[in-house]
């Protein structure tokens, strides 16, 4: 990226856009199409939950890596960034709170429709849902955070205190939550003992994961990309 | 001693002060003009240690800045902007900066240099109730309470009356003859120039003039002709 | 020469600054005013508000009172470094010896005695708004009220301080704050209502332990965050 950058400097302003397609990006979207379709096909429904229960391919892998693949990131980001002060870590932990972000807000959605068929009812004070409900509130007000500050030093130094300062608030708001009792499902992939799911469904669920952390990268990869792209172009206009 | 390095300091990819060095010895005093913008603010806040630069470095009787409390203790800071708090009264806000330079005499100390800057007989009211030029006084009062070795000034004289400036300019002739280090930053080359034993012209990051004389020995219209020369269209 | 000056200590200076900006506090009495104007009036208002037929005090109070806590305590946290940035006395602060991590402290501490006093006054007041009856339970929520405090001031003095270096401090910090303070005020509305439903002090031993925690790990964390919020 950084030489391609170096290339693109001659040419017109005009010149300097992004492909239309990232091809990484598409691959990632065949892969998830491929999982949607396996698991409406070809993989039985949950004998209780019926069609409903296909939605967990979606739900599980989005909040793996929203609420801990996504917020890792942002914190070691941001660490590494206070430490050695280099540009490209902070565009990584925006572009990983950015993506985390939507990973979550297709966690709490899919959690919803979820709850309802379930539950019966669009939103219940689980603790699973609820941290995720906070965590989705924490990224946000990074984003918020970015979005105050002009100066491109500050701003990625400040936004990494917060993300540092994220990563240890996880645990605590996971402590918090559990000190009520849960309606969640208990995990039935990561747990110690053998996962307790037909084998199907247990192998749908791993090119599922394949594949949601395959799009997880690509769409920060873009996001990275599109960063880069806006600071060497305010980098031009400032020199 | 003060040194700076080929200093530089970035903010993204524009440099605001670039490849800047000089060595100041004790007692000399560094007036620094420049037009708007052309990166002395900067360039003080990396001599005081407030500010790291990107390339380069600086030190402080061979110490690096900001370093640790005994070389952080060598300096005085006064800018346009006062640093007081004002809802405290003269004396407080000075004696709290005695006792944060860590003075055991912080109370005696704060009397004498009120004495000195004419502001004694305001010590006990408040800050906020003082006009702009007592204020720009009470705050030299407190860069200096503790005899820094090396004090910066960036732009001291807005504000000050003429017998505030008068103080002034006495109480740095003082700390220059005890052998303190000054730069000072402004845009009055007469009021710079009555006190430099070096001066420089600072334009875009970088300086471009630097000369050293005595003090008596600079003419100020030769000089400001010379300013605008290089400076054209820069202010 | 060394011997005029002292070594410079982190207590010593946190006690100082802490000092200096309770008594600009006590000099201009803006922040501590609006604070507990603001809680008293809330907890009318709730109180006024609510049925006390369908829903009984003990179960309203617990929740009232930290979010009373909360906001109140927001506005004494604005203040904070405000005040050091107007005239930038900040930067005198930073060029003389005291060290960043003793600013923090002491501005943390100053905050802690400003929540505290607040927590003060507002307990009483709840106490004769929502006619609970005075019993020794009041010093378990008073210790639980401390423990709480800590955490919240440590997290909301470091995001003071971040947001003061934005555009819009007044508006960012709660958005900064709050999702930090959900594991303070959580076990701590927990914890308040179990006492003052008469349970023992060892019910809310669970409660009490995520509070201390969280003491420790982010009044460490935000001491060592801290220095990286101020430019360099």
């Amino acid at each position: 990226m950084m030489t391609t950058a170096s290339t693109l400097e001659a040419r017109p302003a005009t010149a300097r856009r992004l492909p239309p397609v990232d091809w990484l990006v598409l691959v990632a979207l065949i892969a998830v199409g491929g999982v949607f379709v396996r698991a409406m096909l070809y993989t039985p429904a949950d004998a209780m939950l019926g069609a409903v229960q296909r939605l967990f391919y979606v739900h599980v892998p989005s909040a793996i890596l929203g609420m801990y693949v996504a917020c890792t990131v942002l914190a070691i980001a941001g660490g590494l960034y206070l430490w050695i002060k280099d540009d490209r870590l902070d565009r990584v932990a925006e572009s990983a709170a950015e993506v985390g972000f939507v990973f979550l807000t297709v966690v709490l959605v899919t959690g919803s429709i979820w709850g309802k068929a379930s539950w019966g009812t669009y939103w219940a004070w689980e603790p699973r849902l609820t941290s995720a409900l906070f965590l989705w509130f924490l990224l946000l007000s990074y984003m918020v955070l970015r979005d105050a500050i002009e100066n491109r030093e500050a701003r990625a130094r400040l936004s990494a205190v917060l993300g540092v300062l994220a990563l240890l608030l996880v645990p605590f708001i996971h402590m918090t939550v559990y000190l009520f009792r849960g309606l969640h499902p208990e995990p039935i992939v990561l747990k110690p003992e053998a996962p307790s799911m037909p084998p199907e469904m247990l192998s749908t669920f791993g090119l599922a994961m394949v594949a949601f952390s395959l799009l997880f990268f690509a769409l920060m990869r873009l996001r990275y990309q599109w960063a880069t792209a806006r600071d060497a172009r305010a980098d031009r206009e400032q020199a | 001693m003060l040194v700076a390095e080929s200093v530089t300091r970035k903010y993204g990819a524009r440099a605001v002060v670039h490849d800047v060095s000089l060595r100041l010895n004790a007692g000399d005093c560094l007036a620094l003009f420049g037009p708007n913008g052309a990166g002395k603010t900067t360039l003080l806040r990396m001599l005081g240690g407030l500010l790291k630069p990107t390339r380069g470095r600086v030190t402080l009787q061979g110490r690096q800045l900001p370093g640790e409390a005994a070389t952080r203790r060598l300096l005085g800071v006064i800018s346009h902007k006062s640093m007081l708090y004002d809802a405290l009264t003269v004396r407080e806000n000075v004696r709290f900066a005695a006792e944060c330079q860590g003075m055991r005499s912080a109370a005696a100390a704060t009397d004498a240099i009120l004495e000195q800057l004419l502001i004694r007989d305001r010590a006990d009211t408040v800050v906020r109730a003082l006009s702009r030029g007592l204020q720009q006084r009470v705050s030299v009062a407190r860069a200096l309470v503790h005899g820094p070795r090396l004090v910066l000034l960036d732009e001291p004289y807005t504000g000050l009356d003429e017998s505030g400036a008068r103080a002034l300019t006495e109480a740095l002739r003082s700390l220059k003859a005890s052998g303190a280090t000054v730069v000072l930053i402004t845009h009055n080359l007469s009021e710079g120039l009555a006190l430099a034993t070096e001066s420089a012209i600072m334009c875009n990051g970088q300086f471009v003039h630097q000369q050293s004389r005595p003090a008596a020995d600079y003419n100020v219209t030769e000089y400001a002709s010379r300013y605008r020369e290089l400076v054209a269209g820069g202010e | 020469m060394s011997s005029a000056f002292r070594e410079p200590s982190l207590i010593a200076d946190a006690i100082r600054i802490a000092r200096k900006d309770l008594l600009i506090e006590f000099r201009t009495r803006s922040g501590f005013l609006s604070a507990t104007v603001f809680a008293l009036l809330s907890l009318a208002i709730f109180r006024f508000s609510w049925d006390p037929t369908a829903v009984k005090s003990v179960d309203l109070a617990p929740g009232v009172l930290w979010v009373i806590f909360t906001f109140a305590g927001l506005l004494g946290l604005n203040r904070s470094f405000n005040l050091e940035q107007v005239d930038r006395a900040m930067d005198a602060l930073l060029a003389s010896p005291v060290s960043r991590e003793a600013v923090f402290a002491g501005k943390a501490l100053g905050n802690l005695v400003f929540v505290v006093a607040v927590q003060l006054l507002a307990l009483p007041t709840l106490a004769l708004f929502f006619g609970l009856p005075l019993g020794p339970e009041w010093w378990g929520v008073l210790a639980v009220a401390v423990l709480a405090a800590v955490g919240f001031v440590a997290v909301g003095t470091l995001f003071a301080a971040v947001a003061s270096n934005t555009r819009m401090a007044e508006l960012l910090l709660p958005m900064l704050a709050l999702p930090f303070f959900v594991p303070v005020l959580i076990p701590a509305a927990q914890a308040t209502s179990s006492l003052l439903a008469g349970r023992p002090i060892h019910e809310v031993l669970p409660e009490l332990k995520i509070l201390g925690a969280f003491d420790i790990v982010f009044v460490a964390a935000c001491t060592l965050a801290f220095p990286f919020t101020l430019e360099e």
